[in-house]
């Protein structure tokens, strides 16, 4: 249930959340002033509305003893409908132009998030789940740009009645103005009171709506572990208990936040009552005339109604700023170092693939070393296999190659130069890397094979998918090649795995890397594979990760990786000889054969 | 929408009755604050005493009130309608999942199950606690307001008229722009998450070929295309509330000038009484507006909570294709038998498995390989019932599992899947998980994780057994997962183990240790093992080859390697010549 945030969480340093939204907001600050302008101009008109309803009314009173001055009460009414006519555009203009700017401002945001993803270290993605930062390109902009268009229209118009309202009631009579006011305050106390109590409430509410969804979704996606372990009587009663609490925090939460609207209308009634009866004594006193009070009614609603609304604006800038933070707090996250002044540059026609480790030493946590101090010198053209068991660390010297990582010390060579002396971008071009975890994305197998390699003919893709033994699977599709890959599953995994192998083919460079690890594949699908993979390394200097060990034999150096450390190196037989943790690990898989032999 | 009230118990339905009571008093209440107004008006106009006009006051504070309390009271049985329905909907939809066979949890997928489990109960909720108030009280408002006026004045009548038809060809123009759009805004905001998505996953393979501007053009186009049609909606929708307070405010002029013709006309003694109406009117002419305003809004939420609902009844009219048996006790023990077993999926056409026969006895380890398709995970899938068989039938201890109390069934077998999967609590409480037929100690436990090859991770970790396991297991590792959900099987000690292609994620030297170390802990158990490895089945007293569906062999390793040509190939493309 991530993403799901309470609707009143505050930022940590609101000062900073808002100093934020002015620096983005700032290419935008001509366009906004001039909305601000647009809504001040409205909320003027509404007020100047009452004043002219009060002069009609006051020649209709006088009318009732005499002669009505119809021709007066045209000449309003003309005013009027012009003032409402200019009004109502420019408050189509505010939205309109607030419209713009948010949608702008967030297409802007979300694509510097995209852009940030690319920006960022591979480690940074270790550490932050997915979730969270997919949260944050929706939930969290859309957050924000939402009380950017909500609150900076109703600020300026709340603010605007608020002051506007209250300078009328007093320029008209003091102290009917005071009677609205001091009757309306006493009302808000009331509601604040109130609002402070419903918060508490719907926080806890929030907080078992997600147990609530996390208990379900965790039982719904281990269903048959619920089921064959007999767990449902469990699960029910532990949901039943959750349903039960959330029926309580939901009745208190509701209820409270519901009061809100009927309390408004009273505190407007009450308003209305108090003038009415202050003003009746006025009147009769013959102080003020009776278009006052039907003026001061429509004050005093114009009065409450901004208090409400600002209150409102408070708590959408609030989760608007939290919103903010996080977002800023991944866009402000440390950055892959910059490679303008990498000078070198690999022409990868011309590297002829020599690649040297010295004295490397790297941990994923500084204080923790990984790889503590490995040498090895890989002649152009050679197989390195690198092997261990389950979560050794096999993939780190692959982030270690292709630069995902920087190194703690030492030093990786390629044609005798550093990689740190290279751009991300060259050695990522030296090397084809194809994966375990099949990556494909929706879109169709023609463009899964060709990604973004350049001016690739779709002879040349059908070339390469029928080396990899996939032009049959895919012939056989009714759509062929330009079948649309999603969860749909036309492909199985292992001929997603032949696809990724395809799209490595299209892509030429001296280097390659293969983590050949085919657990979700059948043996014979796998043995399709390791073919494919076969062709890929051919006048390649190449590292495989190797699962299979009997397929590594012929490797000029094999690399035993276990608990992070390189703990052997050396060709099979050497390792063999050794009868080290290599041989262990190598007859581990005959063991039982030999077992079953004697 | 109906069918799901029936889920309202008595007790709501009383409460529903109280609510519309009290709605009506609030109604009533709200619609006699204009005639004391009118009545104040009239005093204020012939010069009445301060003491009339203060009591006049009182009564309608009162009666505001009044009205305050009833909507507290209303609002308050609102809600507990609505979460009481919420509630008993929700707990009858999860305890209905919960008792589905796979064939429905897949035909409905689990991730729509959880949103019509959360969601869909949530729009339905909602829709009842507003539409309580609103539909209802909208409705009598309105007919009230319009017979408080309808007898008054006939141009002031015709004056409202207007406005609600006009303002009613505005919403329903706005709907109509934007309705359609609201649903394509949906589906490209999903858009740009799997995008986003992709982004994420394919992180080393998109820099590896140096993609980044492939997939920021990507989501460049993506982005654009949201933001148009969101712009699109947000400027029509701004049209909205302009325009309304527009109209509004024009009704009230148009009643005053209209008022003031009227007066202009009228003799003396009807001046004053036009007058009232026309101050009445202009507030119950708003009350009418809101009304309607009200019942747009309805509208509005209506057809998305009516969506729900019916994703809602769809669960719950779907009927679970496994219905438990009565027995409890088998006649043999730790025996599985196939006879002539063939299987389809619902809906599907072609079998998945083709008349399949064999039999376990008690302590033997009965293995299945094949190819991927081949059939061999979904004929173990069979045993604990997650599908039933199309034909033939399955024994185990000598009786059909069909005629099996599902629980006793379950309670026999030690089932692990392939994927394994925690839950949130204790290394303790994920071991000790569920049901079993004998209570499951601590020494259990530590037996089950250290048969598993647990227990070197199990207690490098701070807490020991006692650790705790986040949501899904995402602090352990995969390989860590699989081997406390084999710990999870064998802790219940069972008859029946059924290890559906579980060993394939781990390393050759953790599957052997595993194999091993279960071999000598459970002598009397019999085994049923999905593989893909030979390496992990070579010991099996049978191996089952199979392929699209078929058994194509059957027997131990040396006599298949004689006399199986699949699992020649298999075995080929595994061992090499000499080990061989």
């Amino acid at each position: 249930m991530r993403g799901k945030r309470n609707s009143v969480e505050k930022p940590k340093d609101f000062k900073k959340a808002m100093l934020n939204f002015m620096i983005i907001l700032k290419p935008y600050r001509l366009l906004i002033i001039i909305a601000i302008i647009l809504a001040f101009i409205g909320s003027i008109f509404s007020i100047i509305g009452p004043d002219k309803i009060k002069e009609i009314t006051n020649i209709i009173t006088v009318g009732l003893r005499g002669n009505l001055n119809l021709n007066k009460i045209k000449k309003i009414a003309l005013f009027l409908i012009t003032i409402y006519l200019i009004g109502t555009i420019c408050n189509y203009l505010e939205h309109f132009i607030m419209a713009t700017i948010t949608n702008r401002f967030s297409k802007k945001l979300r694509n510097d998030i995209s852009d940030k993803i690319n920006k960022l270290p591979l480690k940074y993605f270790d550490s932050t789940p997915y979730g969270d930062i997919l949260s944050r390109v929706t939930n969290d902009v859309d957050s924000m740009s939402q009380a950017i268009h909500q609150s900076i229209g109703t600020l300026v118009n709340s603010m605007t009645l608020l002051i506007g309202s209250v300078f009328m009631m007093f320029y008209t009579n003091w102290i009917l103005a005071l009677t609205a006011i001091i009757s309306s305050l006493f009302g808000f106390l009331f509601m604040i009171i109130i609002l402070s109590k419903s918060q508490k409430y719907f926080l806890a509410f929030q907080k078992e709506l997600g147990k609530l969804n996390g208990h379900i979704e965790e039982t719904y996606t281990g269903h048959s572990v619920v089921k064959v372990y007999n767990g449902k009587d469990l699960e029910i009663e532990e949901f039943d208990r959750i349903n039960n609490n959330m029926f309580t925090s939901s009745i208190k939460a509701h209820f409270f936040s519901g009061l809100m609207n009927p309390i408004m209308s009273f505190i407007g009634n009450f308003g209305y009552v108090c003038v009415c009866v202050i003003g009746a004594y006025l009147a009769i006193k013959g102080t003020i005339s009776f278009g006052v009070i039907v003026a001061f009614i429509l004050y005093a609603r114009l009065f409450t109604q901004p208090l409400s609304q600002i209150a409102q604006v408070a708590t959408s800038l609030q989760s608007a700023g939290a919103a903010s933070e996080r977002v800023f707090e991944f866009l402000e996250t440390k950055e892959m170092p910059s490679e303008d002044s990498q000078v070198k540059y690999l022409d990868k026609s011309k590297v002829k693939g020599e690649i040297e480790f010295k004295n490397v030493k790297f941990g994923y946590n500084p204080n923790k070393l990984i790889i503590k101090d490995f040498s090895a010198k890989v002649k152009p053209g050679d197989k390195i296999a690198i092997v261990g068991p389950t979560g050794a660390g096999k993939t780190t010297l692959v982030n270690l190659l292709m630069k995902f990582y920087d190194l703690n010390d030492g030093d990786i060579l390629i044609d005798g130069v550093s990689i740190k002396e290279l751009t991300r971008e060259n050695i990522h071009d030296l090397f084809i890397m194809v994966l375990q975890d099949t990556w494909v994305f929706e879109g169709t197998i023609k463009e899964n094979v060709i990604y973004n390699t350049k001016k690739v003919s779709f002879e040349r893709v059908k070339e390469v998918t029928k080396t990899v033994g996939l032009n049959h699977v895919i012939k056989s599709l009714s759509k062929g090649y330009e079948t649309i890959l999603s969860d749909n599953e036309s492909l199985s995994a292992g001929e997603k795995q032949l696809l990724t192998i395809a799209r490595g083919m299209l892509k030429d460079a001296p280097f390659l890397i293969l983590d050949e690890a085919t657990s979700s594949v059948d043996t014979r699908t796998e043995e399709l594979v390791s073919q494919a993979m076969d062709k890929l390394t051919v006048g390649r200097t190449s590292f495989i990760i190797a699962h299979r060990l009997s397929t590594i034999k012929n490797a000029n150096l094999i690399l035993v990786l276990n608990e992070g450390n390189i703990v052997e190196q050396g060709t099979h037989e050497e390792l063999l000889k050794k009868n080290g943790f290599y041989a262990k690990l190598y007859n581990s898989q005959f063991e039982s054969i030999k077992e079953e032999n004697k | 929408m109906i069918k799901l009230f029936k889920n309202l118990g008595k007790k709501e339905y009383g409460y529903m009755v109280i609510a519309i009571i009290f709605i009506v008093i609030q109604v009533v209440l709200d619609l006699k604050l204009p005639d004391y107004m009118s009545e104040i008006t009239r005093l204020i106009q012939t010069e009445g005493s301060v003491q009339s006009i203060f009591t006049q006051g009182m009564y309608m504070l009162g009666c505001a009130f009044g009205s305050l309390l009833s909507s507290f009271i209303v609002g308050y049985l609102a809600t507990y309608i609505a979460s009481k329905f919420g509630q008993k909907v929700r707990d009858k939809v999860y305890t209905k999942v919960l008792d589905f066979s796979m064939a429905e949890i897949k035909e409905f997928s689990v991730a729509s199950l959880i949103t019509r489990t959360t969601n869909d109960v949530g729009q339905v909720q909602m829709l009842i606690s507003f539409g309580l108030q609103a539909l209802i009280k909208a409705p009598i408002m309105a007919v009230m307001a319009v017979i408080k006026i309808a007898g008054k004045n006939m141009q002031f009548s015709i004056l409202t008229f207007i406005t609600v038809i006009l303002l009613l060809i505005l919403i329903s123009i706005i709907i109509s722009l934007v309705m359609p759009r609201f649903k394509i805004v949906q589906k490209l905001t999903d858009n740009l998450n799997r995008i986003t998505r992709e982004n994420l996953t394919g992180i080393r393979v998109i820099r590896a070929f140096n993609a980044e501007e492939y997939q920021t053009d990507k989501f460049n186009e993506a982005n654009k295309k949201l933001t148009n049609l969101q712009l699109f909606n947000q400027r029509v929708m701004a049209i909205m509330s302009p325009f309304m307070s527009l109209l509004m405010s024009s009704l009230t002029l148009a009643i005053y000038v209209v008022g003031a013709f009227l007066i202009n006309e009228a003799n003396l003694l009807e001046k004053i009484d036009i007058f009232s109406d026309m101050v009445v009117f202009s507030s119950y002419a708003m009350q009418v507006i809101m009304s309607f305003m009200m019942l747009v809004m309805i509208f509005l939420i209506y057809p998305r909570a009516s969506v729900s609902a019916k994703r809602i009844l769809e669960v719950l009219v779907t009927d679970n294709q496994i219905k438990s048996g009565k027995v409890k006790i088998g006649k043999e023990i730790g025996t599985v038998e196939f006879k002539n077993v063939s299987f389809k999926y619902p809906d599907a056409d072609d079998y998945m498995i083709r008349n399949v026969s064999f039999k376990a006895k008690k302590g033997e380890t009965v293995a299945f390989i094949g190819g991927t398709g081949s059939g061999k995970s979904t004929l173990i899938n069979l045993i604990p019932r997650f599908y039933d068989v199309t034909e033939g039938e399955i024994l185990v201890d000598g009786v059909d599992v069909k005629k099996y109390d599902l629980e006793s069934l379950h309670q026999k077998i030690g089932y692990v899947p392939q994927k394994a999967f925690m839950f949130r609590g204790t290394i303790k409480e994920n071991v000790a998980y569920g049901k079993s037929s004998q209570p499951i100690t601590d020494e259990n436990i530590q037996n089950a994780i250290a048969v598993s090859q647990a227990s070197d991770f199990v207690s490098k970790m701070d807490d020991g057994v006692d650790s705790f396991i986040a949501r899904g297991g995402t602090n352990v590792s995969g390989g860590q997962k699989q081997r406390l959900s084999i710990a999870r099987a064998i802790a219940r000690r069972p008859e029946i183990y059924v290890f559906d292609d579980t060993f394939s994620a781990l390393d050759y030297q953790t599957d052997f240790n595993l194999r091993r170390d279960l071999k000598k802990y459970t002598k009397d158990a019999t085994t049923l093992i999905v593989a893909q490895r030979i390496g992990t089945i070579l010991e099996a007293d049978q191996i089952i080859v199979l392929e699209d569906g078929e058994v194509v062999g059957m027997g131990k390793h040396q006599e298949l390697l004689k006399n199986c040509t699949v699992y020649q190939e298999i075995a080929k493309s595994q061992l090499s010549e000499e080990e061989l």
